[in-house]
């Protein structure tokens, strides 16, 4: 049984959350949807930990979906970079789910509970899909299916602005899918297939053809979208400041992540480093990244709404990830893989300080909270520390990242590229200390009364984000070794 | 206790007497007694290293690999086992002040206050014992944080905006500057540890060394090298024992202590002065050296005039690394330790001066030596130290800085320590002045506040003696001092 289990285990990472969704549908009441999602979310965690321990004993899983043979059935692949993305969406999905009651109890009118625990079901479904699938059609469908649902948990936002937040994200997002299948078709159109490992094998002998060029562009433009990649970024602040907030703190922390992963399959994994000698795609992301980091970090320091500012720094911390692609290098890929795992600690620590903070006082206004640090220490000590880490102090995740990919940048002889990195998380300083000094040197108004700090329960699943900034900060074996494990695998895997 | 254990110990126990002061902070009694405690058996197990460093040991201990090749560690060195004596000792002294300050202020917030203190002092012993570039950073940015909240103590808008230019001075600089050196440095040698006679000699040469030392010395925005001197004076927003020890002891002497431990570990004195590389910093430091004396004179508020005349004496320090002599860069390593005890006295009696009559600037003091004979006594010593005058410690440091000048051939710098003597005591000349011959003002206001000015509260008093008392001790231990950094003059060959 146990061996059969252990087979199948790519399968059921995504038929579980699927078939749960329309379970929550069928019981409805708010409770019981909860304990589904939430057994579910740490079901998955328990199914990513076994697929990372497989691939670290056996190397790269393969498993056809019905048994059809690749490269005409379904062929999802579980190796080093996607059992690691897994274990970033899993083990956040599982915190905010801990975290998540209290929330949503209190921003979503009690009869659409259930519909959001069935959404964030099919969404974390859907981004499971989009990182086990090794098929590129396939990956289209779970694009869609995370996409979909999470216009519906972002147009689940209390205000009405959340309503429009939402139809902009699916306008753009539908675009972005579009673009996405119009490159995957011109691509079958020149192979004939859609599966990943045979498009690697048969594009090189067209690679020099306009088609797959034009249907390279299709594709980064596609998913860029997804990715909130500058300038096509537009949807994504007003989709987290107006989403519920621990909607705001998974999708922050896993939507995005698995965007840039699927930039690295498909650039990695099917086209191969070759491509960018035919097109200099690379150059063009290192502009565009570098005028991220540095106009969104900027903007964001305007910010008067924190979930916004972070929504902004959230675009300039997906600039370093793609800066890390454009380097082509294994200490560049290593950078981005590093801080698709470190940056999901660091936002979903910080976006569920922000859900606790909306808990008590009902606004996430930066001048709203005033006297906070008094008020609910804990909660603000952890935006404190979490904040420390977004800015790269040693001994967080955030600096792990930045030493990596600046190390990057000086292997390249980069230097302009270094400085520009430095000044950006000087940037993130400025943003990050307004919240501070609004928290900790002005006084909550008299006449608006006292709040206290927030339960246990949601203070356990933050800090338990914010620990884990620390440890994985100071033991970078397990997220390094993975890491440069993927990027090797990435870059030497390459046709 | 064997020298590795002693080596964690030291920062350990700062940070457990630190958990103890927030659990004590209903009872202000048994607070400071923890503070107090927490000082002693830390200078103790400081202390208990000396001999062995002076025996020529170099104990060293490993915690955990950060990064592939890259751990948190720990060495002890004759520099970094100077630097870690005075601000362990220093601490006891200026805890004794606290109390009386503090009190004698009515200040809030005090737990919070002795709390960060004593993370901030485990910070400079972390500094202070670093065994490579990426343990010193670590510390250096705990350092910098840990003084944030000291910095703003009063929370007002003034502290606000001053913890803002500290802040921003010291983490732009450290963050741009100071780690893309540190991670150019592993780039080109892949090696963060620092070594007698440096790991760069072989592996950078022509301009590039010129770079990499612009990077490592404006990084060290601690050391107050114009134009980031900035946050010094900003930084006297804060309560003076904090003005006292950090800004004049732990905070600014990590930055020198950065800078000299990085020309002599990283660069290796023979190396660079081989190289060339170093003309650009001697100037840059002896501008600095001139233009804040300058800037001290014109300041009446008398902490402002104080921190200019640190950021000159800084300056005294790096100029010595600059030369990368023998004697200039153990004349730096003295001027650590006496420029710490000269400045902390007069600190101390800046905030003795505010707690008794509560006036802050150099014109208001009038005739106030012969109320307050002790603490103007103090001044006095310390300010000859400054000056460089025996029989007082300053004197020394600035002999050996002196000879250095000469040995390198840059007479030029000798002129320059002579005129910042002068203009030193062309800014703490008139303090002693007025203070002691003038009259008392007879105004109708100030004569209210005449009358009822007695001395500083005791706890205060009996800090102010030691310092005092240790900056002319000094003079006659200079030698013992000179002998421990010895090792420095040889490592570069």
């Amino acid at each position: 049984m146990s061996v059969l289990l252990s087979a199948h285990l790519p399968a059921l990472q995504v038929v579980l959350p699927l078939i749960s969704a329309p379970l929550c549908v069928l019981f409805r009441r708010a409770g019981a949807t909860w304990l589904i999602a939430l057994i579910v979310s740490w079901a998955s965690l328990g199914i990513s930990i076994l697929l990372l321990e497989q691939v670290i004993a056996n190397g790269p899983i393969s498993y056809l979906l019905g048994s059809w043979a690749a490269p005409w059935g379904i062929e999802y692949k579980v190796d080093m970079l996607s059992a690691f993305v897994m274990l970033i969406v899993t083990s956040i999905g599982s915190i905010s789910m801990v975290f998540a009651p209290n929330s949503v109890n209190a921003e979503i009118p009690e009869d659409r509970i259930y519909l959001f625990y069935t959404m964030y079901l099919l969404t974390f479904c859907g981004l499971l899909g989009i990182t086990i699938t090794g098929d590129a059609f396939n990956l289209f469908v779970f694009l869609e299916i995370s996409s979909l649902s999470s216009y519906v948990l972002i147009s689940l936002g209390a205000e009405r602005n959340a309503l429009t937040a939402a139809l902009r994200y699916l306008i753009l997002g539908t675009v972005g899918a579009t673009f996405y299948i119009i490159g995957v078709g011109l691509m079958y159109q020149m192979t004939g297939t859609l599966n990943m490992s045979d498009l690697a094998e048969r594009l090189p002998a067209v690679a020099e053809t306009r088609t797959i060029l034009v249907a390279l562009g299709f594709v980064t433009v596609g998913i860029g979208l997804k990715l909130g990649l500058f300038p096509v970024h537009v949807w994504l602040p007003n989709a987290y400041a107006y989403a519920p907030s621990v909607v705001t703190a998974f999708l922050a922390a896993t939507a995005t992540k698995v965007a840039v992963y699927a930039l690295l399959r498909i650039y990695f994994s099917v086209f191969g480093t070759k491509i960018f000698a035919a097109l200099p795609i690379d150059e063009f992301l290192l502009l565009l990244s570098l005028v991220a980091i540095l106009s969104m970090s900027a903007v964001a320091i305007f910010q008067k709404n924190a979930k916004r500012l972070l929504a902004y720094s959230s675009v300039a911390q997906v600039g370093y990830m793609i800066i890390g692609i454009s380097m082509v290098s294994v200490t560049g890929l290593t950078a981005t893989i590093l801080h698709l795992f470190n940056h999901a600690m660091i936002k979903g620590a910080l976006f569920l300080v922000l859900a606790a903070v909306f808990f008590r006082i009902k606004s996430v206004k930066i001048e709203d909270m005033a006297g906070l640090g008094r008020m609910m220490p804990f909660s603000m000590a952890a935006f404190v520390v979490a904040g420390f880490s977004l800015v790269g102090v040693p001994l967080t995740v955030g600096f792990v990242s930045k030493w990596y990919l600046i190390l990057g940048a000086l292997e390249k002889g980069w230097w302009p590229v270094a400085g520009l990195i430095l000044v950006s998380s000087l940037l993130a300083v400025i943003y990050f200390w307004k919240v501070i000094e609004v928290a900790y040197f002005k006084e909550r108004p008299a006449e608006i009364g006292a709040i206290s700090e927030v339960p246990a329960v949601m203070l356990i699943p933050m800090w338990v984000l914010v620990g884990a900034n620390i440890y994985f900060g100071i033991n970078t074996g397990l997220s390094v070794g993975a890491a440069s494990a993927a990027a090797k695998l990435l870059i030497g895997g390459a046709p | 206790m064997i020298p590795e254990n002693a080596i964690l110990w030291a920062i350990a126990i700062p940070l457990i007497g630190s958990i103890g002061i927030l659990a004590s902070g209903k009872s202000p009694n048994l607070r400071e007694a923890i503070t107090l405690i927490t000082a002693v058996v830390m200078f103790l197990v400081v202390g208990s290293l000396t001999h062995v460093i002076t025996g020529g040991g170099r104990p060293s201990v490993s915690l955990i690999e950060v990064f592939p090749g890259i751990d948190i560690k720990f060495t002890v060195e004759p520099l970094g086992m100077l630097f870690a004596l005075v601000a362990s000792g220093l601490w006891i002294v200026t805890s004794l002040y606290s109390i009386g300050y503090m009190r004698g202020n009515d200040e809030a917030n005090q737990t919070r206050f002795y709390f960060f203190f004593a993370i901030a002092l485990a910070s400079a012993i972390g500094i202070a014992f670093a065994g490579n570039l990426f343990t010193l950073f670590l510390f250096y940015e705990a350092l910098t944080l840990s003084t944030f909240p000291l910095v703003t103590h009063h929370g007002t808008p003034e502290a606000k905006k001053g913890g803002r230019t500290y802040l921003g001075v010291l983490m732009s600089t450290s963050i741009g500057f100071l780690l893309l050196a540190i991670i150019w440095t592993w780039n080109l040698t892949g090696t963060l540890e620092f070594r007698p006679g440096g790991i760069l000699d072989g592996n950078v040469e022509g301009p590039m060394v010129g770079v990499l030392l612009f990077l490592f010395m404006f990084g060290t925005g601690k050391a107050a090298l114009m134009p980031f001197h900035r946050w010094l004076p900003a930084a006297m927003v804060a309560p003076t024992p904090v003005s006292a020890l950090l800004h004049a002891v732990a905070v600014v002497k990590a930055g020198v202590f950065t800078v000299l431990k990085i020309v002599i570990y990283v660069f290796g004195i023979d190396f660079l002065s081989g190289s060339g590389a170093n003309v650009w910093l001697m100037w840059a430091a002896a501008i600095t050296l001139l233009f804040a004396s300058f800037i001290a004179m014109r300041k009446d508020n008398l902490k402002a005039r104080l921190a200019y005349s640190t950021v000159s004496q800084l300056s005294y320090i790096v100029l010595g690394a600059a030369l990368a002599t023998g004697a200039s860069v153990v004349g730096g390593g003295l001027h650590i330790a006496m420029h710490a005890f000269g400045k902390i006295t007069l600190f101390f009696c800046a905030g003795a001066i505010y707690t008794a009559t509560h006036k802050t600037l150099v014109s208001e003091l009038d005739g106030i030596g012969r109320k307050m004979p002790i603490t103007m006594g103090a001044f006095v010593i310390g300010s000859l130290s400054i000056i460089g005058l025996p029989p007082m410690a300053g004197a020394w440091s600035k002999f050996h800085l002196m000879l250095g000048a000469a040995s390198a051939d840059q007479y030029i710098f000798i002129f320059v320590w002579a005129l910042s003597s002068l203009l030193s005591a062309a800014y703490l000349m008139p303090v002693i002045a007025r203070a002691f011959f003038q009259p008392l003002p007879k105004s109708v206001g100030a004569a209210a506040t005449g009358e009822g000015i007695q001395e500083a509260p005791l706890f205060s008093l009996i800090a102010i003696s030691i310092t005092a008392a240790g900056t002319f001790a000094l003079f006659f231990f200079a030698g013992d001092i000179a002998n421990m950094l010895a090792p420095l003059a040889a490592s570069g060959k």
